[in-house]
């Protein structure tokens, strides 16, 4: 047996939930709240560059100051319409997410997207926001140098709200899955669902994204859809989706499902779905949000986001998750920068290839040895723990850069 | 697994003749594999005829493109998406 797996036999204390129920000491955990009344699970500064260029600034800043942290990704500039709106709003909910206490908001001073516009629309979330130009600032080193002075005192600041007791309706849970294989859909996505079920139950907000991994599966969704309208709306993102697969004209198979998924066992893009879809659970949806959307209220929500891990990490990000659970059955080992990552894995092989970045083994269930419930009982409870200030493996090991956004338009 | 399921995903490496075994509600059945088949990987439960319908999760998961029989690997040589295309 490994170490790990006596760890959690000796931890056995989630027998006392019970998927579904609302039970009075499984509802809350210890975050940090805000002062827009939204709650924190981490507590960073962040070095929120507004555009690609700003970025290696932006680095140099965090690489100097403990609690901040940088957000690295390649767009702001050279975008039009709804293209830059969505990366106004995906960097604008960045800032937001209550796992951020303070931002410091770098631009380089010509980009399309408005460094002063980002700050103002973060600033909304009453937090402190600060804005640094480089071409106003004298150049890159100046720029660092007055950056690092700024980003201490936020995190002195920062560093002495404290983690208080927070009621489970106060957490948004995003879930995905990531390198799949046949495991994903059969043990761990299920698992998941059941976790989602408990926060939705209990009064929490869940985010299923992927709209390329539920081709095949919308007419699941749609059926559980709060209204006739959200039932239409999942239909329209999934064609959207489809079409433009089409568009270019190839087989889709290669890039959905993966090489890697294909070797795992996962066939085709449906497939690949119907296994994706257990991860939302069975509550009705709510709502469906756009890429970085935040949702309007509590409960299950579908996001529209591509099946890439950065874009849609981000997208859930800046949707206002501070909890991300990433199912995986082949082994996919990144986290993100201001949002914690759970790794689950539903092979055993993989769990004990890569021990050190999956957090929860969910092979349990194919070896017989775990139901989906005891093994979603107990991913709620190190969900619990994590919102609680306990690192995950991607957390440790700050595997936190793969940030991106979605684009719907081309670069000019 | 769902009664109208038409495959089955095996749970270890399984070698030509070896027999896996399933629930489909409370009735334990068994089907012998005709190929060495991968951990994960799938396998026909009953003939599946050219252009039938590829059943797991008691959903479509596509359609063969040719005659499946039983025990037969189920997998991307021999089923084809019916979607985004």
């Amino acid at each position: 047996m490994n170490p790990g797996a006596r760890l959690y036999q000796l931890k056995k204390g989630g027998s006392n939930i019970i998927a579904g129920r609302r039970l009075k000491d499984n509802t809350s955990f210890f975050g940090y709240e805000r002062s827009n009344g939204c709650v924190g699970v981490r507590n960073y500064v962040a070095i929120l560059p507004s555009v690609v260029c700003a970025t290696p600034v932006a680095r140099r800043i965090a690489d100097n100051v403990k609690g901040a942290v940088a957000i690295f990704h390649h767009q702001g500039c050279t975008q039009l319409g709804a293209d830059l709106e969505v990366t106004l709003r995906t960097v604008t909910g960045l800032g937001m997410n209550p796992n951020v206490a303070a931002v410091l908001v770098v631009g380089l001073g010509c980009e399309s997207m408005s460094p002063e516009r980002l700050s103002e629309a973060i600033a909304e979330s009453k937090k402190p926001v600060e804005t640094l130009i480089i071409q106003d600032a004298g150049g890159t080193t100046k720029t660092v140098r007055e950056g690092v002075t700024r980003a201490r005192e936020m995190v002195r600041c920062a560093s002495y709200v404290k983690r208080k007791p927070c009621d489970l309706s106060k957490l948004t849970l995003a879930v995905k899955c990531g390198s799949s294989d046949t495991t994903s859909g059969i043990a761990a996505n299920p698992a998941i669902g059941v976790v989602s079920d408990m926060i939705v139950n209990s009064g929490g907000t869940v985010i299923i994204g992927e709209t390329t991994e539920l081709i095949g599966a919308e007419h699941i969704l749609a059926k559980r859809a709060i209204s006739a309208d959200v039932a239409k709306k999942i239909r329209q993102i999934v064609r959207r989706m489809e079409n433009r697969a089409k568009a270019m004209g190839v087989d889709m198979r290669g890039a959905q499902p993966t090489p890697g998924n294909i070797e795992g066992g996962i066939t085709t893009i449906e497939e690949k779905s119907l296994g994706a879809i257990y991860k939302g659970g069975t509550t009705s949806i709510k709502g469906v949000l756009d890429y970085a959307e935040k949702p309007k209220g509590n409960g299950l929500y579908v996001m529209d986001t591509p099946g890439r891990e950065p874009e849609a990490l981000t997208g859930f990000a800046a949707g206002g998750a501070q909890i991300i659970a990433f199912t995986t059955g082949r082994g996919a080992p990144q986290g993100f920068p201001i949002v914690p990552v759970l790794k689950i894995t539903g092979n055993p092989r993989t769990y004990e290839n890569m021990m050190n970045d999956m957090d929860i083994n969910a092979g349990t269930i194919i070896c017989g040895k775990e139901t989906i419930n005891e093994v979603g009982n107990r991913l709620f409870v190190e969900i619990l723990k994590v919102a609680s200030g306990k690192m995950t493996k991607s957390e440790a090991f700050s595997y936190a850069e793969p940030v991106d956004i979605f684009r719907i338009g081309p670069t000019l | 697994m769902h009664p109208s399921d038409n495959v089955v995903t095996v749970l270890s490496n399984v070698g030509v003749g070896e027999r896996v075994s399933f629930f489909i509600r409370e009735e334990l059945r068994c089907v012998e594999v005709r190929q060495v088949i991968t951990f994960g990987h799938k396998i026909a439960i009953r003939r599946i005829e050219k252009d039938n319908n590829i059943i797991k999760y008691g959903e479509v998961i596509g359609k063969a493109k040719k005659q499946i029989e039983q025990g037969e690997h189920v997998h991307v040589h021999n089923v084809e998406s019916t979607r985004a295309r």
